[in-house]
């Protein structure tokens, strides 16, 4: 049930902030600082995500074989790689040090 | 590209660009990014969310980064609100593209409650990325069919395949999330000010996770970008605790650009 509550409560979140970007006056959400915000925001949610999905274990940090996937996607990357080949590589990656008993 | 986007602007007045080109540069974002709604599958599975489950957040969310953000916080036991909060937050920046889609695109009042759902990274970078309206809509349209098709027919097959799978994390499924976001974020971290607000959300983030309750530290991480833009105004001397005026809208504008040539 609690999963479906945190479902729905994303889902209208998520289209109200689509929707209202179609809606709104420009002038709301052009100022500097608000554009600024939303553009930094993503920015610090993503990294938190990525070390925390990297690096936790519950509530205790780890280090396994997902940083060696998460490796692999950052030199993919530097590479200028595709999307797909990017996640693939975490992917093959971490499930091939995990194998090797990593 | 640049260039050939330029061409057709000189050639007749930014309608230039044939529909072909429009649909074929939009295929190609739609069916890579539609392909990865696998992966999402079977993460959302594999955090212990049932097949209806998964295919709901695909179909009724559909913005990748918040759904994978919003299955990570419930599998690490987070609250149900902080784990949509978080969601939620990600999803914030979609709003910044529906306001220049809506300039751009110029759809009737009546069409809009309908194109919203489709108002993400991807249909944003394509339509951007146009010379003219007509183009911007057909990026915008196949884009967004494309992708919104592709996305939840994979997600279904990935939570179906999940179970085929059996322990997702010996297939290394549990890096695709974290792989997801880096590939998201590596095109944001281009100026200083960008490189500072991930590296201190990174430092919050992994720094309150033995302290705070789960789904709490990535949104106290958020912190981080008000943060480093209140020290920065600071020490610009503008002393309003903002950014100065001019200068960030420059460099929003180059991200988008740059943003829509990447893809």
């Amino acid at each position: 049930m609690n999963v479906w509550i945190a479902i729905g409560a994303t889902a209208l979140g998520c289209y109200a902030v689509k929707l209202a970007g179609l809606l709104v006056p420009a002038g709301a959400l052009e100022r500097p600082l608000v554009r600024r915000l939303a553009a930094l925001l993503p920015v610090a949610l993503l990294a938190a995500l990525t070390a925390q999905q990297t690096f936790a274990d519950g509530h205790a940090l780890v280090l396994d074989a997902r940083a060696a996937g998460l490796a692999a996607a950052a030199v993919a990357l530097i590479l200028r790689a595709p999307f797909l080949l990017v996640v693939a590589a975490a992917v093959v990656v971490t499930a091939g040090v995990r194998a090797l008993g990593g | 590209m640049a260039e050939q986007t330029a061409l057709a602007d000189i050639r007749a007045d930014g309608a230039g660009k044939p529909d072909s080109a429009v649909v074929r540069d939009a295929l190609g974002v739609g069916v890579a990014v539609g392909l990865s709604g696998f992966a999402f599958g079977v993460t959302s599975a594999g955090s212990g969310l049932t097949v209806w489950q998964t295919c709901a957040l695909s179909l009724l969310v559909f913005t990748g980064a918040s759904q994978f953000a919003l299955v990570g916080a419930l599998a690490a036991g987070g609250n149900p609100l902080t784990a949509a909060a978080g969601a939620f937050f990600l999803g914030v920046r979609n709003a910044f593209y529906g306001l220049r889609l809506s300039q751009l695109l110029a759809l009737p009042r009546a069409v809009r409650p309908f194109a919203a759902q489709w108002v993400i990274d991807e249909t944003a970078a394509v339509s951007l990325a146009q010379p003219g309206r007509r183009a911007a809509r057909i990026g915008f349209t196949v884009t967004g069919l494309s992708l919104y098709l592709l996305w939840n027919l994979t997600t279904l097959l990935g939570a179906l395949g999940a179970e085929a799978i059996g322990d997702t994390d010996a297939w290394g499924l549990d890096a695709a999330g974290p792989a997801v976001f880096l590939a998201l974020l590596a095109p944001m971290l281009r100026t200083t000010t960008e490189r500072t607000v991930a590296a201190l959300a990174v430092l919050l983030g992994l720094g309150l996770l033995p302290v705070l309750p789960a789904g709490v530290p990535v949104l106290a991480a958020a912190l981080a970008a008000p943060v480093v833009l209140y020290a920065q105004g600071r020490r610009k001397g503008g002393g309003t605790g903002g950014a100065s005026p001019q200068a960030p809208e420059d460099e929003q504008d180059r991200d988008d650009e740059r943003r829509g040539e990447q893809r």
